[in-house]
């Protein structure tokens, strides 16, 4: 850690970028965002620890978080944050900077794969294509994990699936494709520092 | 003025590091009018001091410069100097050579050739000085003190115990305040009703406080010394001089079940009541909003059984007036309203805890009433919903303050310890019982202070967790709330019978109205603005106001006891001479010149300048004028920056003097 005032790291030495509007030093650790966290049981660091780590500078401990990869980006933290922290947005800043250093936490490699094959199969169709979801999804995580009954956990699920026409059999696609690529593009661009 | 003698100070090294102050008096000794020019190390003590008072007698001085720091510090003491060695003191001025140069400059070539050109400007300055006089106003030897809070009962006895007349306002029918109502306490545990009812009853009986209850200040005229108060007494529908305060009319109002206000919504009272058993004065009202007899002409009860005669249906508002010579404002706090409707726009409830949907979710005022051995329940604390006693109690501390989101981002200061009592007082009601206190920080700076939250760890057990509450729910007839605790980085769910939320302090209903009448600042959150923060805590920047207690920012108790002291004692203090004297630099009129269009008046800050007629001495009208108010002007001089004809001036900074300064620059 670099002998610095919180949050008044010069950004050349900030490993991770947040977007400007999040103020991690703005944070008094009064841990509502945990007290409100529907994950954070499951947690290894609670979200307010998080924070903490980002406004430490403790990078690498915050990027090899497990925490960071069970957010599940539901809002509740940021919205009741006395101080107007926006604690999801750390979360996904976090998520992006351990994913593009190779940091992402091996143990949740499963959330990682899900992630990322949901925004490509996004970015392929312009929708969801639910089938194509799941057979990419499970077909990841054996090949890295070996766990055979992986392939068939949730199977159950399909039929009520189907009948709440959860599951299309036959695919959608965006009609305007150029437009999800666009949308893709900004993002991108948007995030860069 | 030809005899100026310019003073220049080393400050030890404050000054001297940075400029040549040799240099320095050897360039001013050669301006146009300086008859002598020195320098010394410190010319604000004695020696320094003696060196001005000799220089002014030896050399026949007819003006003084010292060259030294801000006129905030020192221009009194040189001016007393100059006045005892004969000349007239508002002819000494001062160049402040060390705030705006020596400790603001490294380059000693550059600060030395700075100060040279400031002590110019003021031998400029001093050359078109007058002598001028201070103001003297007279005084009406009286004090009013608006809130009958503990802070106002304070003020109130001070004053009136060294001899001077207080009128007191209190808006509610009965004084005692906040303190009235709280149960006991911090760190001492003592009854708070107790320890408030004999101050309470005192000004009830002092023979030189004279008591307004049930009524508020309308309007406030005049000027330090000399205000005119207007005071509306609301109607009562009880002549206060002909009852006896015996309890008939109360008993026998068949409409008891109305809220009431002293239980904050816990407890239920008659239309006509008292608020609580030892109100002074012990004379009923009659809320005209619930009587039967004021809204549709019905019942009539308590005229009938009242054997005093009264009852007065009939009664109005009314107006009296009262001169006085100074005002302390102690009208005390409110809580935040916890729930999701706020009375501003820059304010937002919190929806997440179920405040006013849970009746179980109550604010620390309402605990404090059911704590009270006078309270509601008699003293033993049952919650709200189904009168259980709770057996698990959780306390939320910041509800509302450090809050940005909210909108109140201070501290209100007391809730620590207030909290750390709650739970004292809850454990010593409820031996089984368990408290919960969900806290951000615990601050107990005080005499005892720390000791006692302490106490309520160690001896009573309460549970402390560090982190905030996220939302309150409930299940089955429980209160679920969750929380964290962020020393454990886990969060905390606990199952709860009642919630207690330690709301934010805020000052009470319609401080911004009232400070608008009397002319004294107000911060962001309503909050009264003292004069000065460290110098001046209890002054307003308006002469003859003072504050005191939570009117000014969230204190308890012994603070607020002692701010009201202090209050008191500056009033004294002014109160204790026939006249008061001004310093004279305020706005002047010219009465021959002035155009008579009255931009003057309508741009006044402090409404100083009146409409004046000019005639003969005969007494026939020459024409209109604009006239200023010495007892009000504070030498702002915004008159004189927008007179088209140029007929205001501030004396001691006139026109003629602020441009020969700029000319000798040129």
């Amino acid at each position: 850690m670099e002998n610095q005032a919180l949050g008044q790291v010069p950004s050349e030495h900030l490993p991770v970028h947040f977007p400007s509007p999040i103020q991690v030093a703005n944070c008094y650790q009064c841990g509502k965002c945990t007290a409100g966290c529907p994950v954070a049981m499951h947690m290894d660091v609670a979200p307010n620890q998080v924070v903490r780590l980002a406004q430490l500078g403790e990078w690498e401990k915050a990027l090899r978080s497990r925490a960071i990869w069970e957010c599940v980006g539901c809002q509740t933290c940021s919205t009741r944050c006395p101080k107007e922290v926006d604690c999801a947005g750390v979360m996904d800043a976090l998520r992006e900077a351990s994913l593009a250093r190779g940091m992402a936490a091996p143990e949740r490699f499963s959330v990682v794969a899900f992630q990322k094959i949901f925004l490509e199969n996004i970015r392929r169709n312009g929708r969801l294509n639910e089938l194509e979801l799941i057979g990419h999804f499970k077909l990841d995580v054996v090949l890295h994990t070996g766990r055979i009954p992986f392939l068939f956990k949730d199977a159950g699920l399909a039929p009520q699936l189907g009948k709440r026409k959860k599951l299309h059999l036959i695919p959608g696609k965006a009609r305007d494709r150029g437009v999800v690529n666009r949308i893709f593009e900004r993002c991108a661009s948007e995030r860069k520092p | 003025m030809s005899r100026i003698g310019v003073f220049t100070c080393w400050c030890g090294e404050n000054i001297a590091r940075t400029v040549d102050v040799d240099e320095v008096a050897k360039r001013v000794a050669e301006l146009p009018g300086v008859r002598c020019s020195l320098n010394y190390k410190y010319m604000c003590a004695d020696p320094g001091q003696a060196l001005v008072r000799e220089k002014i007698a030896s050399e026949k001085l007819d003006g003084v410069v010292v060259a030294s720091c801000s006129p905030h510090m020192h221009l009194k003491t040189f001016r007393k100097a100059a006045q005892t060695a004969g000349l007239n003191p508002y002819l000494v001025e001062m160049a402040n050579i060390r705030e705006q140069c020596s400790w603001v400059h490294h380059d000693r070539a550059q600060a030395t050739a700075k100060a040279f050109e400031i002590i110019r400007l003021a031998v400029e300055k001093v050359r078109n000085d007058a002598a001028l006089q201070p103001i003297r106003v007279p005084v009406t030897r009286r004090a009013l003190v608006i809130g009958g809070g503990v802070a106002g009962i304070q003020a109130a006895l001070d004053i009136a115990d060294a001899g001077h007349e207080v009128v007191m306002v209190e808006r509610e029918p009965s004084i005692g305040g906040k303190m009235a109502g709280l149960s006991e306490t911090f760190p001492t545990l003592d009854c708070s009703q107790c320890i408030l009812t004999p101050r309470m009853v005192e000004v009830g009986q002092h023979p030189r406080i004279k008591l307004y209850s049930y009524s508020e200040v309308e309007k406030v005229e005049g000027f330090v010394g000399n205000f005119k108060i207007t005071i509306r007494q609301k109607a009562r529908y009880v002549d206060v001089s002909k009852c006896t305060g015996c309890g008939e009319c109360w008993n026998v109002c068949p409409l008891k079940r109305n809220s009431s206000e002293f239980d904050y919504g816990m407890g239920m009272r008659p239309a006509i009541y008292i608020p609580f058993p030892q109100a002074v004065p012990a004379r009923p009202v009659i809320d005209k909003s619930q009587c039967a007899k004021l809204i549709r002409n019905g019942c009539g009860l308590c005229e009938k059984k009242c054997k005093a005669e009264a009852i007065n249906f009939k009664d109005e508002d009314r107006l009296v007036e009262e001169a006085v010579g100074a005002v302390v404002v102690a009208t005390g706090y409110k809580l935040y309203s916890i729930a999701k409707s706020q009375p501003k726009t820059t304010l937002a409830g919190y929806g997440e805890y179920g405040y006013g949907k849970y009746k179980d979710v109550i604010d620390s005022l309402q605990f404090e009433r059911l704590v009270s051995a006078s309270g509601p329940t008699g003293g033993v604390l049952k919650r709200p919903s189904d009168g259980a006693i709770p057996k698990s109690v959780v306390f939320i501390s910041c509800v509302g303050s450090r809050d940005n989101a909210k909108g109140l981002p201070y501290c209100s200061k007391i809730c620590c310890m207030y909290t750390a009592k709650h739970t004292m007082l809850y454990k010593h009601k409820v031996h089984d019982g368990q408290a919960h206190v969900f806290y951000m920080d615990i601050r107990a700076g005080g005499k005892g202070y720390d000791e006692f939250v302490r106490r309520a760890i160690e001896q009573d057990g309460a549970r402390y967790y560090r982190g905030r509450v996220s939302k309150i729910t409930q299940e089955h007839g429980k209160l679920i709330v969750r929380g964290a605790d962020t020393l454990a980085g886990i969060p905390v769910t606990i199952e709860a019978d009642m919630v207690v939320l330690a709301a934010a302090m805020r000052p009470a209903d319609g401080i911004e109205e009232l400070a608008q009448k009397l002319n004294i600042g107000y911060d962001e959150f309503g909050f009264l603005m003292e004069s000065h923060p460290k110098l001046r805590p209890v002054e307003t920047n308006t002469a003859g106001i003072f504050i005191a207690g939570a009117c000014h920012s969230p204190k308890d108790i012994p603070e607020a006891v002692a701010q009201a002291s202090a209050a008191a004692s500056k009033v004294q203090v002014m109160l204790a001479a026939d006249e008061l004297t001004r310093e004279p630099e305020i706005a002047a009129i010219n009465e021959q010149t002035c155009a008579a269009c009255f931009t003057c008046i309508r741009t006044c800050p402090y409404h100083a300048i009146d409409r004046a007629e000019l005639r003969t001495p005969r007494g026939a009208f020459i024409k209109n004028t604009a006239r200023v108010n010495p007892g009000l002007c504070m030498g702002c001089g915004t008159c004189v920056s927008v007179c088209p004809s140029k007929s205001a001036d501030l004396q001691g900074f006139t026109d003629q003097q602020v441009y020969a300064m700029v000319e000798s620059l040129a």
